[in-house]
């Protein structure tokens, strides 16, 4: 026995971090995603033998090619982003919201029967109906599973869950009564002659071109700046994180804990419900099972992602999209499947979620006698 | 650093030391929880861990028994180098630490939970050999336990025991308990001394982490002093005193008195009739309570941990569904009102202040994500010029008063809470409480987890407030600082009322007995 340390230890350790500053945060997370893009040209070129450089050039081209895919592009980023920004509140509330789908299907449904049968209303009138009817569905959608919840305790998760499937099922529904010919079980695209109740994208042409679609974007990025504020500078946000974070320090501020929850999922089931509008509306004019598209479930994603932060969902949602579009493209051009762009996805995200695990923690390697003393100036230098 | 000095480590008795440590460091980040630490228990002996909250005792400890693993150092039990990964290692090297917050399944009964996870062979349990061979131990020590008892009819002293039990029946030879005494009464505190002292009879290392001096003196052999994370010294016991100690846990000289200014023509304040509760398991908590508050007094409320403190605050500050009359009455314009059955805003606005600080601190009062900012506002967010938006001036200049004259150490105002020690965050609530400008102060374990100066500075303020006129509950555990602090003192026991004394002249003894006047079934 000697007096060296000679018993064995471990070999990896895991320690909690300081808060790291800023800078070093998003290093962390720009390496990870570089690091996934070589992951992914590595799989790219192992399974299908093609080069990494050209298929990632036609992921962009994919993207962001032409002004009309950049649009749509845009487009779909703005839907994604809007849905983030309508389960936001919810989530931060602690409410696991995720009946989005339900949500946004309910708002479409209303959007279509308003554009079937009041389509002869002027401009106006006709799209104030169909918001008003788009966020009242939406709403009461959202409402249903908040009012069981404050009052009865169920479990919020599998409510919302469930009220998916009623949504898609009368979705189903709708879509035999409304269908466009019969036995075709489809509505088929709405108005098609008279295009009430269509989203102009003619908005603005002389600076965004011939079919933008400026109005869903700026739309949503009016609902991003209203969320924000709504979220750090209200009374109502200020409720929400503290219901979100401990239902007795809500209590002994004295706020009225029913009556939040049901207020902050109506709001959330609203603006899904517009989301529901401008998909409708704005994009497919029609309606089916397959609109809202697990849209709903995605958006999750970005709002945990950009930890509740509406500005950077806008990052965060534009990336997927960007992915999604760019993956068609690779699907066609290098006869791949379009499953591949979701692995490239998922290996992305992988990376970026688990580069999270980096900024709050530090691996130690090996044997800690030898480890100098870490001097507490070092960390704090950076 | 290199461990060079190979003969220095040699023990220079021929028995070797139970634990020693040497030189172990632990960080947190850039913190330093402890550093360079090294210190060491002898067979049959008690060593006090005596350090203020922070000074890295607990952390320590959980070296010891496989919670952390340390940077640096090396640990060696019974002379052997050892290295402990997990509870597992601990207890195999025997080694059993009683946590403050019971590890115990509520719905076993006591010899369950104390073979609970232990290996055997397979194939049914034999209970009765179980049983048989336990009891053997409570006898040996003078434990008192029904071990076909559930954990969840225990109090909180059976709980205790239960733990201890358990560690010694899985052959633990060191133990060490985390401030065990933080929730008994003074009777049962003497109970626990003398089993203690009975295991140390028995060849038993015992280390026990407090910061009550009192204890540290009638216990233990040697006392190691540990003071924001570095290794002060260890001490004789038989040549300290409560100020030695004092000095060298604080590191200064601390005046101990506690100031208790004579009441300046208190009016009724607060008369609480028939107060009666249920808590959420629908056990009676309360049970026909009846008491006055005065304004410019402090009224001491003494009890076991979960005699109905909490239900009596919470109840007045409309957070607990009740019955009963709490006639409130604001001495500035001489009327009266039932503040039964109002919301906690309305009550708030005749002057009630409730500063309660429960067992996890952040549960009620404060949000832990929030920062200083954010959580100026949990009591006034509604308060301010516009209708939605909330104000943001006001609150951070609070925050900021607050930081500066309690010395709240915190890296920005917007850090959140949580990050903060627990003294820093007891002074963020307290501070924010006493803010409000209240005329009916209450405050439960106002000073559970801070240091010395900390509790002083906290003691003083609630003279403060007092010498102002305003009503104070202060709901304590500790009962030389009720006796000091308070002008009278209620006892609560099983929920009811089992005293009121005049704190200028009663014993520790006889609210001690109070305590527990009621408490059998």
């Amino acid at each position: 026995m000697n007096e060296k340390s000679t018993a064995r230890e471990p070999f990896v350790r895991v320690v909690r971090r300081d808060e790291l500053p800023m800078w070093r945060r998003f290093a962390i997370r720009i390496i990870a995603a570089l690091l996934s893009l070589i992951v992914c040209a590595l799989f790219i070129f192992l399974v299908t033998r093609s080069n990494p450089a050209s298929v990632y050039r036609s992921l962009v081209d994919g993207a962001i090619g032409t002004t009309r895919r950049t649009w749509s592009t845009l487009r779909d980023t703005a839907i994604l982003l809007s849905i983030a920004l309508a389960i936001t509140p919810a989530f931060k509330m602690r409410f696991w919201n995720i009946g989005a789908e339900g949500q946004i299907l309910v708002g479409g449904i209303a959007t279509a029967a308003v554009m079937r049968y009041c389509g002869g209303l002027s401009p106006f009138l006709l799209f104030t109906a169909i918001i008003a009817a788009s966020l009242a569905a939406g709403l009461v959608w959202g409402l249903i599973p908040a009012v069981f919840k404050a009052i009865w305790g169920t479990n919020e998760t599998l409510f919302t869950l469930m009220m998916n499937y009623i949504a898609i099922q009368l979705t189903s529904f709708f879509s035999i009564v409304w269908e466009a010919k019969k036995g075709s079980g489809t509505i088929g695209t709405i108005n098609s002659d008279t295009k009430a109740g269509w989203i102009p994208t003619s908005f603005l042409e002389s600076l965004f071109g011939k079919s933008n679609y400026s109005i869903i974007v700026l739309l949503v990025l009016v609902l991003t700046v209203a969320m924000y504020i709504y979220l750090k500078y209200t009374k109502h946000g200020y409720e929400i994180a503290l219901v979100g974070e401990t239902e007795n320090t809500a209590r002994y501020a004295g706020v009225n804990v029913r009556r939040v929850i049901i207020r902050t999922m109506a709001l959330s089931g609203a603006i899904c419900g517009l989301t529901g509008f401008m998909m409708v509306s704005g994009s497919s004019h029609t309606i089916s099972t397959s609109t809202a598209g697990g849209r709903g479930f995605t958006a999750i994603i970005v709002s945990w992602l950009s930890k509740f932060n509406p500005f950077i969902m806008i990052v965060v949602s534009f990336f997927l999209s960007f992915m999604s579009n760019g993956a068609i493209q690779i699907a066609s051009e290098f006869k791949l499947n379009e499953s591949a762009s979701e692995v490239i996805t998922g290996i992305i995200l992988f990376f970026i979620l688990g580069s999270e695990f980096f900024v709050n923690y530090r691996v130690i390697l090996g044997r800690h006698h030898e480890r100098q003393p870490r001097s507490a100036g070092k960390e704090g230098q950076a | 650093m290199t461990q060079t000095s190979a003969t220095t480590s040699a023990p220079e008795k021929d028995v070797p030391f139970a634990i020693e440590l040497r030189g172990i460091s632990k960080y947190f980040g850039k913190v330093a929880a402890n550093e360079d630490i090294s210190l060491s228990v002898r067979q049959g002996e008690i060593l006090s861990l005596l350090g203020e909250n922070g000074s890295g005792k607990t952390t320590l400890m959980n070296m010891l028994s496989g919670i952390y693993f340390p940077d640096r150092g090396q640990i060696f039990v019974n002379g052997k180098e050892v290295v402990i990964r997990s509870p597992k290692d601990a207890y195999e090297l025997g080694i059993g630490m009683i946590h403050q917050h019971f590890k115990l399944i509520d719905v076993f009964t006591a010899a369950e939970n104390i073979i609970l996870g232990m290996d055997g062979q397979s194939g049914p349990i034999n209970m009765k050999a179980v049983s048989s061979s336990i009891r053997e131990l409570i006898d040996r020590y003078g434990f008192s336990l029904d071990l076909n008892r559930k954990v969840y009819d225990m109090s909180v002293s059976e709980k205790q025991t239960v733990e201890i039990v358990k560690m010694l029946y899985r052959g633990a030879s060191i133990l060490i308990l985390d401030e065990p005494t933080a929730v008994l009464t003074p009777q049962e505190t003497d109970h626990l001394f003398d089993v203690l002292r009975k295991m140390r009879e028995d060849g038993k290392s015992i280390i026990i982490i407090t910061h009550k001096l009192q204890e540290v003196l009638s216990l233990s052999d040697r006392v190691a002093i540990l003071r924001k994370g570095k290794y002060i010294g260890t001490v004789s016991t038989a040549e300290a005193t409560r100020q030695s100690l004092s000095d060298m846990m604080v590191g200064e000289r601390v005046s101990l008195d506690i100031d208790r200014p004579d009441p300046v023509s208190p009016k009724l304040c607060l008369k609480v009739n028939h107060l009666t509760c249920y808590d959420k398991y629908g056990v009676k908590a309360l049970d026909d309570v009846n008491f006055s508050a005065y304004s410019g007094e402090i009224l001491g409320i003494a009890g076991v941990a979960g005699s109905g403190q909490k239900e009596l605050l919470e109840s007045i500050a409309g957070l607990h569904p009740c019955d009963g009359e709490f006639l409130y009455t604001d001495n500035t314009i001489g009327a009266t009102v039932d503040l039964h059955g109002m919301d906690p805003l309305t009550i708030k606005k005749f002057g009630v202040a409730l500063s309660f600080v429960p067992e996890d601190r952040l549960g009620m009062g404060l949000n832990g994500n929030m920062g200083m900012t954010g959580n100026m506002l949990i009591r006034s967010y509604r308060e301010g010029p516009f209708h939605t938006i909330m104000e943001q001036r006001r609150p951070r200049e609070l925050a900021e008063e607050i930081r500066k004259t309690l010395g709240v150490v915190t890296p920005s105002l917007n850090t959140p809470v949580r990050r903060l020690s627990g003294g820093n965050v007891q002074k963020v609530l307290v501070g924010r409480e006493i803010a409000n400008a209240p005329r009916l102060l209450m405050t439960a374990y106002a000073v559970r987890g801070l240091d010395i100066n900390t509790s002083m500075l906290i003691y003083q303020l609630l003279n403060e407030q007092k010498q102002k006129g305003v009503a104070v509950i202060y709901v304590g555990e500790d009962l030389d600082v009720l006796l000091a602090l308070s002008d009278r003192i209620m006892v609560l026991c099983g929920g009811h009322v089992t005293g009121i004394l005049d704190a200028r002249t009663a014993t520790k003894e006889e609210v001690g007995l109070l305590m527990t006047t009621h408490g059998e079934e």
